[in-house]
């Protein structure tokens, strides 16, 4: 089996995993005790009123029936009603996707800039002086609370040396980039902190390989043998944990978006926690886990261009 | 190392080397370097926490509006007060003890169900691992951010809650860990030789399976309490932790956050407080991984 079966048989997989996240927060929202009815109208709602909402909005119904009511939505784009907004779920999600997206991929970029340097810089000094600088540097990074990071950034960048905005997004892109240059670096710190530890040390091992020892041999430049044979085989890893911290990476978007008032769908989804507004929860659920996977997916695929002998079976 | 005991020195001389008593319960713990620090570190951090009220120089919930927005070094106030006046060095010391039950305890179950769980998945096999892993695999496709707050809307704001929805996730990272080591495991002779003389599964799960592959579980527990303490203060920054007035690090940066320009002070000191303890954990951890590696 070629890439080409490999992929789809990956599709075919999501599909069933995507199939397990409806059910899971479905699960969670209608089997959990607690009447969503009082939930949003208070306790000391009246039985009637409760009653009347509860028809409104579909909850008197068997819940195989609203089960199939919400999945059905999905392949339309339609997951409801917002209750806070009063209008589709759709509407509201939809045009804050690029914006989190926008936020995501500058963070990536961030960490993989911040990541590599360094990760080559630690390992060709190790345990010289800026080797242990790095090494207490993502010790102190990786239990540094994110939202903690972000108003430390705002301080010291924005309101100290006014070099970036508080807060917002901006309207075109230059502005975009500098609006949400010190969210994306909140995210991207903690990342980077532990893609390096990862980088660093795979790169030492490799650094003992043979090849690296032919490499030199034949009179290839250091420069040459560090970036040509040396990182694209400790990537290999790195590369994978990338995958796998994707999901905090998007987690912490919550936090990050509601700290520097950025109109994406962390700040949507912490609004919507609030307010009990559950058909906005479970879509952006799921709209998250939909790009958790097909990350992960990208990244699984990656490996055949960094390291040719993987193949597919 | 028996052998090295009639090695011939340098001189040609073979020297008996001082035959080994029994290593002493200090020296078989061999605590050095950084895992010396962690350890000693986090008991410093749990004698703070026991003693909060005797270390603490101010009721941390009191309000002295008159003393309000004291800068740190203020007399009387190292570490300054609050907008309401409040110490903000008796507030951080109360705060340990919360945000220490909060780590120790998220961590507790999950750790348990999570690794019994993973060893069974591993040891058995068929429908149920399958059953399992497929659970996991959905689970780790929502960001834990995510599910955790989530589960916290549905239950609302608390601790109790607060320990179930990082316990709803939480175990996978152990199942996934002793579920490997199971697997490499039960095919060693030792395990073959258990079910050879006839011990029944539970037996050879909790006597000679457990025992071997717990290892990677139990290190991992202080990554895990590091990760609980930073979901904890990020879920009570949302206003899903514990209520005020409630000294709790995260909560305290968060209402620091409005003042962000008059009193600086406010929202970063907590913050330390969390990045130390994580800090004496993180040792530890990496410092047993090393050890066992």
């Amino acid at each position: 089996m070629g890439r080409a079966g490999y992929i789809r048989t990956r599709l075919i997989l999501m599909v069933f995993v995507l199939f397990g996240v409806t059910v899971l927060i479905f699960g969670l929202i209608h089997l959990i005790p607690g009447d969503p009815a009082f939930l949003l109208l208070g306790e000391r709602a009246t039985e009637a009123k409760a009653a009347e909402l509860r028809t409104q909005l579909g909850l008197d119904q068997p819940l195989p029936v609203q089960y199939w009511k919400f999945i059905s939505g999905i392949p339309r784009g339609s997951f409801g009603m917002s209750l806070l907004y009063r209008q589709p779920v759709g509407d509201l999600v939809f045009r804050r996707i690029p914006v989190s997206v926008f936020v995501a991929v500058y963070a990536m970029l961030l960490a993989a800039l911040i990541t590599v340097p360094v990760s080559i810089y630690a390992a060709t000094h190790r345990n010289k002086l800026g080797d242990q600088i790095v090494r207490v540097g993502f010790l102190l990074l990786f239990t540094t609370p994110g939202f903690w990071l972000g108003i430390l950034l705002i301080l010291l960048f924005s309101l100290k040396l006014r070099l970036f905005p508080v807060a917002g997004y901006g309207d075109t892109f230059p502005a975009h980039l500098r609006y949400l240059f010190l969210p994306s670096l909140t995210l991207a710190l903690p990342l980077s902190a532990v893609l390096i530890r990862n980088l660093r040390g795979q790169i030492l091992d490799t650094l003992r390989a043979d090849y690296v020892r032919t490499a030199r041999a034949k009179g290839i430049r250091e420069r040459a043998v560090l970036t040509r044979h040396v990182l694209r085989n400790a990537l290999v890893s790195t590369v994978t944990l990338f995958g796998l911290q994707f999901g905090n990476l998007v987690g912490g978007t919550i936090v990050v978006e509601t700290i520097f008032a950025i109109p994406g769908m962390g700040q949507l989804i912490f609004q919507s926690i609030t307010a009990r507004d559950y058909p906005v929860v479970q879509a952006i659920t799921l709209i998250t886990a939909f790009f958790v996977i097909v990350v992960n997916l990208i990244v699984d695929l990656s490996y055949s261009f960094l390291d040719p002998r993987v193949t597919y079976g | 190392m028996a052998e090295s005991a009639l090695t011939p020195t340098a001189g040609g001389i073979a020297t008996a080397a001082r035959l080994p008593g029994r290593p002493s319960f200090w020296q078989r713990l061999n605590v050095r370097g950084p895992l010396l620090a962690g350890v000693i570190g986090l008991a410093l951090v749990i004698l703070v926490a026991i003693f909060a009220p005797v270390l603490s120089p101010y009721d941390p919930i009191k309000q002295d509006l008159g003393a309000a927005f004291a800068a740190p070094l203020a007399p009387g106030h190292l570490l300054g007060t609050d907008n309401y006046g409040r110490d903000i060095l008796s507030r951080i010391i109360y705060s340990t003890r919360l945000d220490l039950q909060i780590g120790f305890v998220s961590v507790l179950f999950p750790f348990i169900v999570g690794t019994l769980l993973g060893v069974v998945c591993g040891y058995f096999g068929g429908v149920v691992d399958t059953a399992v892993m497929r659970l996991v695999d959905v689970l780790i496709a929502i960001p834990f951010l995510v599910l955790v707050i989530a589960i916290m809307t549905l239950l609302g704001p608390g601790l109790r809650n607060l320990y179930i929805a990082v316990g709803v996730v939480g175990w996978i990272t152990y199942a996934r860990l002793s579920r490997g080591q199971t697997l490499i495991t039960r095919d060693l002779e030792y395990v073959q030789a258990a079910r050879t003389i006839g011990c029944t599964n539970s037996r050879i799960i909790f006597t000679h399976v457990l025992p071997n592959v717990i290892a990677p579980s139990l290190i991992y527990v202080f990554t895990g309490i590091v990760q609980a303490i930073l979901v904890g203060a990020t879920l009570s920054f949302l206003g899903l932790g514990p209520q005020p007035p409630t000294p709790e690090w995260g909560a305290m940066i968060a209402e620091g956050r409005q003042f962000l320009l008059q009193a600086w002070w406010m929202p970063t000191l907590p913050g330390f407080a969390v990045l130390i303890v994580g800090v004496f954990l993180s040792l530890i951890g990496d410092g047993l991984a090393d050890r066992n590696r």
